[in-house]
């Protein structure tokens, strides 16, 4: 039981990481129709950025903004630089573009920092585990993952239900031409959105950045899985990228922590380990091919 | 006329190219060249799909990789001396193992196409992409096979007593195959099937309007296009002597697509030119810097904005629309 509740909590840690990513990939794939290979480069930069800060100021405050300041800059200039210029053009031409994007980015990063991971050490405050029910000990940063991850989503959906920007952004998902044809500055809405998800995307890097390694690669494991959860929820809605990026963190945790378990059972265990552990990647792959099968347009579609 | 004195006299300095790189002290570009040649065949197989039939699959490393499996598998099975799943005997035959890869690629081809085709745009290049993973993440699970690590194959296959091991007879092969296969992209694409398959790239509607059932054509394209990008695969296995999940990446799937576009759609030999453009860039650019990535990505973004139908558009008439 106290398994089963620390693998929950460590799925919803997954998922608020995936919904950060989601959102932003979720509305710049909804609304400027592009799909951007480069989101986990984004991530990837900040957390790399954050590390760098961190190691060089020890400040926790600094690193953050370091790491946010750099994906939004950087997010924003692919923007400007090349995606501006995709808009019009058919996935393929993005495909291979943002293709680019990530080899010049990942090189950069080796370039900048070298192979090696970066290990980002908690302070003192946030390293230390606190008792979510009597007998379960839950590390306090995680937690803090989940809570600032559930803030975010709270404040865009205030932001997208209650804003003008939001209503822009909700009617470029359902018909971009329209909003165009009203005379909205679309090409500003792009920029800003895009630098939204740029935020939200270097925000989810700089947190993750302590609880798994900073290595190079850490952008393309989380990108297809972010695609998993976009999907699933539905093209362009943030309420679908919630809930996909929760149900796939869940069932992703889960699958790892008890396949391996329940394969032990019929063979021997570093065998049931391996096995264990590729059947439990394929699950989330199972459950988007399945999603795409029976309901094409997600299960929370944008324009429902 | 012309085109087919330029054709013969390409093909000629092909086949003459492992002479010419011993005369020249060069024996490297033998290696560099069937990669080029093998890349070129699994290319060429999703340009089938992707640009005569516009099925944009984000998923086609998985064929490659299966047909490699497909060699690594038997031939483990035929050193530790003991069956595949009881029954299918190992072997180290080409004869064998390259039919077998090109079975294996069409029937996991057919399977997911006949899934996947269910959807359109971007769910279909989404829903091809989750297959592929799928495949990868099995054979990342699969430790008999060796999981993450791949496979060694200590011995290339037996082939009419040839020695694969030799790279310019290896080169000869590949080349061979790939030969063959644009023939019959050529008489394939030229086919009735071929202006079906064009058709439903144009529009499926009007495909329909016509009284023509889109979907098994599409199904059998895709079908071939698996099952020929997994003789890449068994190559492949041949030429490296090993096989492992990387082959199946997503980035893969990625680097076979851009190998298309960039040589350019729906153009015969336009696969082969990307194949060579982006494994002679590789090639070139790793010799002279650790961080050619660096310098081949805007390399990629800078064609993407600038040579909109890629390098054949470069060949005047050979080019799209006209190839």
């Amino acid at each position: 039981m106290a398994l089963l509740l620390e693998q929950l909590l460590n799925g919803v840690q997954l998922g608020v990481t995936l919904f950060l990513l989601a959102a932003g990939l979720t509305l710049v794939f909804g609304i400027m129709g592009v799909i951007n290979l480069a989101h986990g480069s984004l991530y990837m930069i900040g957390a790399f950025a954050a590390a760098w800060v961190a190691a060089q100021t020890g400040s926790v405050l600094l690193a953050l903004l370091g790491g946010l300041a750099a994906a939004a800059v950087v997010g924003m200039a692919i923007e400007f630089v090349v995606l501006r210029r995709l808009y019009a053009r058919d996935h393929l031409d993005q495909v291979l573009a943002t293709f680019g994007l990530i080899l010049f980015f990942n090189q950069g990063m080796v370039i900048l920092f070298g192979r090696q991971p970066l290990f980002v050490a908690l302070p003192e405050f946030l390293s230390g585990a606190v008792e979510v029910l009597p007998g379960v000990p839950y590390p306090v940063y995680r937690l803090l993952i989940i809570a600032c991850g559930l803030l975010v989503a709270l404040g865009l959906w205030l932001l997208i239900q209650r804003t003008r920007i939001g209503m822009l952004v909700r009617a470029g998902a359902t018909h971009r031409e329209m909003v165009r044809a009203l005379g909205v500055d679309i090409r500003l809405l792009y920029t800003l959105v895009f630098g939204l998800g740029a935020l939200l995307a270097g925000f989810a890097g700089i947190m993750a950045g302590p609880v798994y390694s900073v290595n190079v690669g850490m952008g393309e494991q989380i990108l297809i899985l972010t695609f998993v959860v976009v999907v699933i929820g539905g093209v362009g809605s943030i309420r679908g990228a919630m809930y996909g990026a929760l149900l796939v963190g869940i069932v992703d945790t889960l699958l790892r922590a008890y396949v391996p378990g329940l394969l032990r059972g019929v063979m021997d265990a570093s065998q049931a380990d391996m096995l264990g552990a590729g059947l439990a990647s394929m699950g989330v792959y199972l459950l988007m091919a399945l999603v795409l099968l029976l309901k094409p347009r997600g299960l929370f579609p944008a324009h429902a | 006329m012309r085109e087919r004195i330029v054709l013969a006299a390409l093909l000629a300095a092909a086949v003459a190219l492992p002479w010419i790189a011993e005369a020249l002290g060069t024996p490297a570009t033998v290696g560099v060249a069937t990669r080029i040649a093998i890349y070129a065949i699994a290319a060429a197989s999703l340009n089938l799909i992707l640009g005569y039939g516009g099925l944009v699959s984000f998923g086609h490393a998985a064929y490659f990789g299966l047909g490699g499996y497909t060699v690594g598998i038997l031939w483990e099975h035929f050193r530790l001396n003991e069956p595949f799943l009881g029954i299918i005997p190992g072997t180290a035959e080409l004869l064998v193992t390259f039919p077998a890869a090109i079975l294996v690629g069409g029937l996991a081809a057919a399977a997911i196409g006949a899934l996947s085709l269910r959807t359109s745009g971007v769910q279909f290049i989404m829903i091809t992409l989750a297959f592929a993973q799928m495949v990868y993440f099995l054979f990342v699970s699969l430790a008999v096979y060796g999981g993450d690590d791949g496979l060694m194959i200590r011995r290339p296959n037996a082939f009419l007593g040839l020695n694969l091991r030799d790279p310019a007879t290896m080169y000869w092969l590949s080349l061979a195959v790939l030969v063959f296969w644009l023939w019959l992209m050529g008489r394939v694409v030229r086919s009735r099937f071929g202006r079906v398959l064009e058709g439903v790239r144009q529009s499926e509607r009007r495909m329909a309007a016509i009284g023509i059932s889109t979907y098994p054509y599409k199904l059998a394209a895709f079908a071939i296009a698996g099952a020929a990008c997994a003789a890449a695969g068994a190559l492949w296995a041949n030429y490296a002597r090993f096989v492992s999940p990387d082959m199946m990446h997503w980035t893969k799937s990625g680097e076979l697509m851009i190998m298309v576009i960039l040589g350019g759609l729906g153009t015969l030999l336009g696969p082969v030119l990307g194949a060579a453009a982006l494994v002679g860039l590789e090639y070139t650019l790793s010799g002279i810097t650790e961080h050619w990535q660096f310098v081949l990505g805007p390399i990629l973004v800078a064609i993407v904005l600038f040579a909109r139908k890629g390098l054949m558009s470069l060949f005047g008439r050979w080019g799209p629309g006209n190839g």
